[in-house]
């Protein structure tokens, strides 16, 4: 093995109905190594993972390691190769001692029996190394998710692991244990180990980190070494421009004359809660996109999900069309007529057993109330125009839901708030997991909604797209909207360094 | 019964199953156990007409599924919205111990025997259909406000529900004479046993409830994704709270028809076990337990399947300790051909069976 490549991943594909999730990628880890695999939310992360690990069966590619070609049929088959993941969400048993969480399904057995001070003392042993000294026989769940952290990162050791896969270790971790674990993560890799590191914080990557791969939209970016890439392209890489030709839109912009406008249709005056979002001062206008911009985790859902009732602000106010309003559930939203088509599209969006003319007319037959009900006639009515107006691809109006792609379910979505007639949509994420072509008809829809004098609110973690579609772009770093901009200044570079300069300025040590 | 499902297996089936409305199987099962009777059992279809009453086993099927019916009914709702609720054979026994207690005149106390007849109907069914719905909304409130766990917070009433039916009987077996009364139980109307009528009037009740008013869109919605439908402004606690309230009035009427049709109220069995084999009659009729889509008149169909089934065993003559045993192969039975799952894995292997031969 040159070069001491461990392993190597080339050309894996996989496809889910209706999207393709990884699309030619190529992967390699060597020994010794801190490979940071990153990518926004959909990028194919946690896919090209599960591919690695058993958990999803790849359509094409070849997964060569130490060597020799294998295929990897289950989790535990990769942990058997020598293969282990540490999940996020660690997946030990908290009700069961540290001890047997480390030594669960290998307990040391003497006479028949579990030997019970084997097990301490070795847990005890094995813990040393990682500096912590914890009572093994206290109950995992008693300690904190640092510590949990730590003993999943030690069973897949002691289960032999030669490579270590950390899917967001970080992400519910304080600073001073992120500290613990990067140092933990340095001596692991001084003693030759191979860890893949998942993560979408950009710092961290730089702090730890040999080399970056990125991927974006289930597609290979590319692999750089962490010394060789500065912390702005890394994010433009992140981030990225649709490679693809398209077309020009059609976008008013606004003026920054209009920041202090207030006669927008909404209007919010420093609204905000505390630990979910910073307070914010935005207007949407009427036949506007409001583009919002920002890195995973820099707040733009949280802004959303005030807007929408779904967290209620505890702090400043809103206005809708010139009168104050409090909102205090979705229900309340969208009686004042706001819609939200929200980010996680299955969890969140789609009712996926009922069929798409039940999923488009949901939210109208709400808006109309109980006691007026809408005939099956009507129903089709409606749904027919929508699929026609939208393009969406279905073999008939009572098609199940769950049978069409993404980028049809996003369109389901958008008529369902087009239905119920509102007068401001937030749409999160619309074009998410959703492939090009789909996406560039989503993006059309955008501007199209606004053409139709709606508000909207377009947020995404594309800077192309945002730059494409809005009016005006806010843009959002670490739970704050930091910068607003205007008419001629909406570009992809604009707004690359609006978040890139954030990073650069809070993000060094 | 493997004689009779071997007869009616061979013929050819549509290769295309996905386009088979779900209904099918259930009604295919009731088909099978019908069958059999033709079959095997005497004088199983033969309906008599004594004193403008139809008569016969067919009949009594009919009768005898109308409480399960009714209360499965109710629990189709339920279950649509990815809940259960366990403790409508406990709130069918308040119920129907509320039903007896008003009879005889809100007392528990020995009433000469003629004077029952004379208690007004209007207040019997009023108190018992108020205690069942109370205890609807009781269930409903812990599920849709509370957060509990719908099998866990209607487990609650399911156990306290019989003492408190206890509570309304003074422990006593309370007997009944009243004519008007008994009506409801063993009465006949248009040739066909009031409870029967009873069990498809609330039928249509709920079909129109659904269908009408947009409860059964909203019922779907919530079971099929609870969050989705509260993001696009579905009243998620309200649909839930209704729906308790149904099942909870449902299980009432089944109450007042089993005092009614034993001429009694006893607190300690009246209903007992009845949840199960309302669950067991949505389950057959094609409804999910995990929600979403459901099917009333899929639950028609299990009902009767049930109520089939154990006629037919009592029929047959199977020796009492093994009636259960067969119920519950015939059940896993018609829980299989359902399964999605089963059908592909029997169509793969009959796509086998013509290439290899």
């Amino acid at each position: 093995m040159d070069n001491g490549e461990i392993l190597r991943l080339k050309g894996i594909t996989k496809g889910f109905p209706g999207v393709l999730a990884l699309s030619d990628v190529d992967f390699t880890l060597k020994q010794g190594e801190i490979h940071a695999l990153m990518g926004e939310n959909g990028a194919g992360k946690s896919t090209l993972i599960k591919v690695l690990t058993g958990v999803h069966k790849r359509d094409s590619g070849t997964i060569e390691y130490q060597g020799t070609s294998i295929d990897v049929h289950s989790p535990l088959h990769a942990q058997g190769l020598g293969i282990s993941t540490v999940y996020q969400e660690v997946n030990l048993v908290p009700n069961l001692s540290v001890a047997e969480n480390l030594f669960l399904g290998r307990q040391p057995m003497t006479m028949g029996r579990i030997a019970w001070k084997s097990i301490h003392d070795q847990a005890a042993e094995i813990l040393a190394r990682f500096d912590l000294a914890i009572d093994v026989r206290e109950n995992l769940g008693r300690f904190t998710v640092a510590i949990q952290q730590m003993v999943a990162i030690a069973r897949a050791l002691e289960l032999n692991a030669r490579i270590l896969i950390l899917d967001e270790p970080t992400s519910s971790l304080n600073i001073e244990e992120v500290g613990t674990l990067f140092q933990q993560m340095r001596r692991l890799k001084a003693d030759g180990q191979a860890i893949i590191f998942i993560t979408h914080f950009v710092d961290q990557v730089f702090q730890i980190s040999d080399r970056i791969t990125v991927l974006r939209n289930g597609r290979y970016i590319g692999t750089y070494e962490t010394e060789g890439i500065t912390k702005v392209d890394l994010i433009s890489k992140l981030l990225g421009r649709e490679y693809e030709k398209l077309s020009e839109l059609e976008v008013s912009r606004s003026g920054a004359e209009q920041a202090e406008d207030e006669t927008a249709f909404v209007r919010t005056e420093r609204l905000g809660r505390k630990g979910t979002i910073k307070p914010f001062s935005i207007r949407v206008r009427k036949g506007r996109v409001l583009g919002c911009a920002g890195l995973l985790g820099s707040g733009r859902t949280q802004l959303a999900s005030l807007l929408f009732g779904i967290e209620a602000a505890d702090g400043g106010r809103m206005y809708l069309g010139g009168r104050e309003v409090r909102i205090p559930n979705p229900r309340k939203a969208m009686r004042m007529g706001i819609g939200l088509s929200p980010e996680d599209r299955k969890e969140q969006g789609i009712v996926q057993e009922l069929t798409v003319r039940e999923n488009i007319i949901l939210a109208l037959q709400v808006r109309r109330g109980w006691f007026n009900n809408l005939s099956d006639r009507e129903q089709r009515e409606i749904a027919e125009r929508y699929i026609e107006a939208l393009d969406i691809k279905t073999p008939s109006a009572d098609q199940v839901m769950k049978n069409l792609s993404g980028g049809n379910q996003q369109k389901v979505i958008i008529a369902r708030w087009l239905a119920s007639n509102p007068q401001f949509l937030i749409l999160d994420e619309p074009t998410r997991g959703i492939d090009v072509g789909a996406k560039t008809e989503i993006q059309k829809l955008v501007v199209d909604l606004s053409n139709r004098n709606l508000a909207v609110l377009f947020i995404s973690s594309e800077i192309e797209e945002i730059a494409r579609c809005s009016s005006e772009v806010l843009v959002l770093h670490e739970r704050e909207v930091v910068e607003t901009l205007y008419g001629k200044d909406i570009n992809d570079q604009n707004i690359m360094n609006a978040i890139a300069v954030r990073h650069v300025e809070g993000g060094e040590p | 019964m493997s004689n009779a499902s071997a007869t009616q297996t061979p013929g050819p089936r549509p290769a295309r199953s996905r386009n088979i409305p779900p209904i099918v199987w259930p009604l295919l099962a009731l088909a099978v156990i019908l069958l059999f009777n033709l079959a095997f059992t005497r004088g199983f279809f033969s309906i008599t007409v004594k004193e403008g009453h139809l008569f016969g086993s067919l009949i009594d099927i009919l009768k005898r599924a109308a409480p399960t019916l009714i209360i499965a009914l109710g629990m189709t709702l339920v279950i649509g919205t990815g809940g259960i609720d366990i403790s409508v054979g406990s709130v069918a026994a308040i119920a129907g111990s509320m039903a007896a207690f008003m009879v005889r005149g809100a007392s528990i106390a020995y009433l000469e025997e003629a004077a029952y007849a004379t208690t007004p109907l209007l207040p019997v069914f009023a108190f018992a259909l108020l205690a069942a719905a109370a205890c609807g909304l009781f269930n409903g409130s812990l599920v849709a406000f509370v957060g509990i766990q719908p099998i866990v917070a209607t487990l609650i009433l399911m156990i306290t529900g019989r003492g408190i039916a206890v509570l309304l009987t003074g422990g006593y077996v309370l007997a009944l004479d009243h004519p008007r009364f008994e009506f409801i139980g063993i009465g006949y109307l248009l040739g066909l046993p009031f409870p029967f009528i009873m069990a498809v009037g609330v039928f249509v009740v709920l079909l129109l409830l659904t269908r009408l008013i947009p409860l059964g869109l909203f019922i779907q919605s919530t079971g099929g994704n609870s969050v989705a439908s509260t993001y696009s402004g579905v009243n998620t606690r309200m649909v839930k709270l209704l729906v308790y309230l149904i099942s909870g009035l449902c299980a009432g009427m089944a109450g007042i028809i089993l005092t009614s049709d034993v001429k009694a109220a006893d607190a300690n069995y009246m209903g007992l076990w009845l949840e199960l084999d309302a669950i067991l009659a949505v389950v057959i009729g094609g409804t999910a337990m995990t929600g979403g889509r459901y099917s009333l008149w899929g639950t028609i169909v299990g009902a009767l399947i049930i109520q089939s089934l154990t006629t037919t065993i009592l029929t047959r003559g199977v020796q009492v300790q093994y009636t259960l045993i067969v119920k519950a192969v015939v059940v896993i039975f018609v829980i299989l051909i359902q399964s999605e799952r089963t059908r592909e894995f029997l169509q793969k292997s009959r796509r086998k069976v013509p290439t290899s031969g």
